[in-house]
């Protein structure tokens, strides 16, 4: 990969980065009339009003709010929640492991569905197996992840009386129990997820199983198998790639909506209550750090194709 | 258009006339384009079925319902189905398949009036980042970078508490987010229609940049605006009832299928699944029917869609 390339592409993904740092600064000042006001609602009094202005820091011109809030925010010190008048980083620092084992968990099993039958289902073209593959990821694109959610928490327990654990344990604490709770929640995330990714899986599959290599590999003689694995299915993988880093918004949509049904201690959950209660500075904190996380997760994929496919970096 | 340029030209014999009237897609009518859509697309016609029967649900509500979606009675709570109740009833005593109905009009109204902001938006932005390119470009991309490097719920959620919840609110918000990403597709649309000799041909005779915009680019990217469009009315709907299951959507007593679903209920489901059931059918049936005919829409109007994004 050339360093150009890459230099453009990390320059691109800090100038993103920056852009993201004004909207989310200005998330909390585009409120009609003053987070205050909404905040102490009716029930304060001036001196309070002034005091909780100081607080947030509204009292002090828009630029210089903004730089100091930027420097903060670089020095890793992303403020104080206004409900536990804790630092928000250290309630991250609990709450982050949640949502990334959800997160990858649910991908590995969205691929664990899609890829064998994206496959398949190419390989199989127009047979029924491929209809039904098709109408299967079509499907898993319209059912909610929380209609799934709110399912598979009331029907089993009232056809087998029994409910999915509501209690978190910590993976460091019980490995076993906490598989346990997050596996239910990580299927339905890589469920929702594997219709996106079984359609172009099929799609990159047939794209591929029709070029001149793929029918010179079988003229030699080689297995069915090892022609689609070996020499197909590695090409195909690299858009693949790609979506799956474009697949990290929806992947922390999704795990908002599951960790409240499945009651996790995550980001999402974090973010919910924040914005019960109107704590501004969790919101302002959460929604930079979900978009660094997505500018990242584009970075890597685009470096990684870059990688990958050699046609990218020339270009 | 094809007949005349044909005609114009002298010493074309009558029966090359009549050939080239045979070919052109222009005069097909259209009975015949439907039969045709029908015939090609089994998927999508099930699909623009399903979005018929949701739009004639939502006109005629009031009509549909057998009951009201807002007042219960309080000896029917929670009844099984039954040929009175046909989905049951809820913990208020209020009939199911009324309130199911009623709600059609929330995602229909949410879910247009969204996808009327975003594809408005979004092919003005579009249009005008692609046609003018350069700088201009350069600066609307970086913006369009910015709001989609946000997971889209979070900002919708984060949106609806700064300005609070409601139809309007909610409409609104859910257009302006879904506008950027649209953006980026009638932009690339855009950018492949700039330098066709028929564009270069229309400044060549005088005609200005908006002229151009709106005579030769726009019916050209127009194909593309109505696929984005349908697709995006599944995404929009399936936005708003993520939002009113989280509570921030719609408020009650206005029946809007994902708050049917959400927290309170949730006691009740137990001891009476159906509860669980309809909401979830409906509006998984809404969104299948819009994807699948936007899948359809794309095979048949607009090839160049076909395969998604590749690299960027």
């Amino acid at each position: 990969m050339s360093p150009s390339y890459a230099a453009r592409r990390v320059l691109l993904a800090l100038l993103t980065l920056w852009g993201v740092t004004f909207v989310v600064f200005a998330l909390v000042r585009l409120m009609p009339g003053d987070a205050v006001t909404a905040l102490l609602q009716d029930y304060a009094y001036a001196k309070d009003v002034e005091e909780m202005r100081h607080t947030l820091g509204l009292d002090r011109p828009i630029p210089v709010q903004y730089a100091e809030w930027l420097g903060n925010v670089l020095r890793g010190n992303l403020g104080e929640s206004l409900r536990s008048k804790t630092p928000i980083a250290s309630e991250l620092t609990n709450r982050i492991p949640v949502t990334v084992e959800l997160g990858l968990l649910g991908m590995a099993i969205g691929l664990l569905i899609a890829l064998p039958i994206g496959v398949l289902s190419a390989v199989r073209q127009h047979h029924w197996s491929d209809y039904a593959a098709r109408a299967l990821a079509i499907g898993m694109l319209a059912i909610p992840a929380f209609w799934l959610g709110t399912l598979a928490v009331t029907l089993p327990s009232v056809w087998f009386k029994w409910t999915p654990p509501l209690f978190y344990t910590r993976f460091t604490t019980d490995p076993l129990r906490n598989l346990g709770i997050v596996i239910i929640p990580a299927a339905i995330l890589g469920l929702g997820l594997s219709g996106t990714l079984l359609r172009l899986t099929r799609a990159q599959m047939l794209d591929v199983l029709r070029q001149d290599y793929v029918r010179t590999a079988r003229a030699k003689g080689l297995r069915a198998g090892a022609v689609v694995v070996r020499h197909a299915l590695r090409n195909a993988l690299i858009p693949i790639v790609t979506l799956i880093g474009l697949q990290v918004s929806i992947l922390i949509g999704g795990s908002v909506v599951l960790e409240q049904i499945f009651v996790l201690p995550g980001m999402g959950r974090y973010l919910l209550e924040a914005i019960q209660y109107r704590d501004y500075p969790v919101i302002q904190a959460l929604n930079l750090l979900f978009a660094a996380a997505i500018i990242l997760s584009n970075l890597v994929v685009d470096l990684a194709y870059g990688w990958l496919d050699p046609r990218v970096r020339h270009a | 258009m094809r007949e005349s340029v044909v005609a114009a030209r002298p010493g074309v014999f009558e029966d090359e006339l009549a050939f080239t009237r045979e070919v052109p897609d222009l005069d097909v009518p259209w009975s015949r384009r439907i039969a045709l859509f029908v015939r090609n697309q089994p998927l999508g016609t099930i699909g623009l079925a399903i979005v018929l029967l949701l739009l004639f649900t939502a006109a005629f509500a009031p009509l549909l319902a057998p009951y009201s979606f807002e007042y219960g009675v309080a000896d029917e709570r929670l009844l099984p189905p039954s040929w009175a109740h046909p989905f049951g009833t809820d913990a208020s005593g209020r009939d199911m398949l009324s309130r199911i109905i009623y709600g059609a009009r929330i995602s229909v109204t949410v879910g247009f009036g969204a996808v009327a902001i975003a594809t408005g938006l979004a092919t003005i932005v579009g249009m005008a980042s692609g046609y003018f390119g350069g700088f201009f470009d350069l600066v609307v991309q970086r913006v369009v970078d910015t709001w989609i490097s946000f997971p889209a719920l979070v900002l919708l959620i984060s949106f609806v508490s700064v300005f609070g919840p409601g139809l309007w609110n909610v409409t609104f918000i859910l257009g302006v987010l879904l506008a950027p990403g649209a953006s980026r597709v009638i932009r690339g649309a855009t950018i492949a229609m700039r330098h066709q000799p028929y564009v270069e041909a229309a400044r060549c005779l005088g005609a200005g940049h908006g002229r151009v915009l709106v005579r030769h680019v726009l019916p050209n990217v127009f194909t593309t605006v109505i696929v984005l469009a349908t697709v995006q009315l599944g995404a929009a709907i399936l936005a708003e009832s993520t939002l009113s299951f989280l509570g921030y959507g719609v408020p009650p007593p206005y029946p809007a299928w994902g708050s049917m679903l959400s927290g309170t209920g949730r006691a009740f489901m137990l001891q009476s699944p159906w509860l669980s059931i309809w909401p979830g059918l409906a509006i998984s049936l809404a969104v299948f029917g819009f994807n699948v005919l936007g899948d359809a829409l794309r095979d048949e109007l607009d090839p160049r869609l076909r395969g998604g994004r590749r690299g960027s």
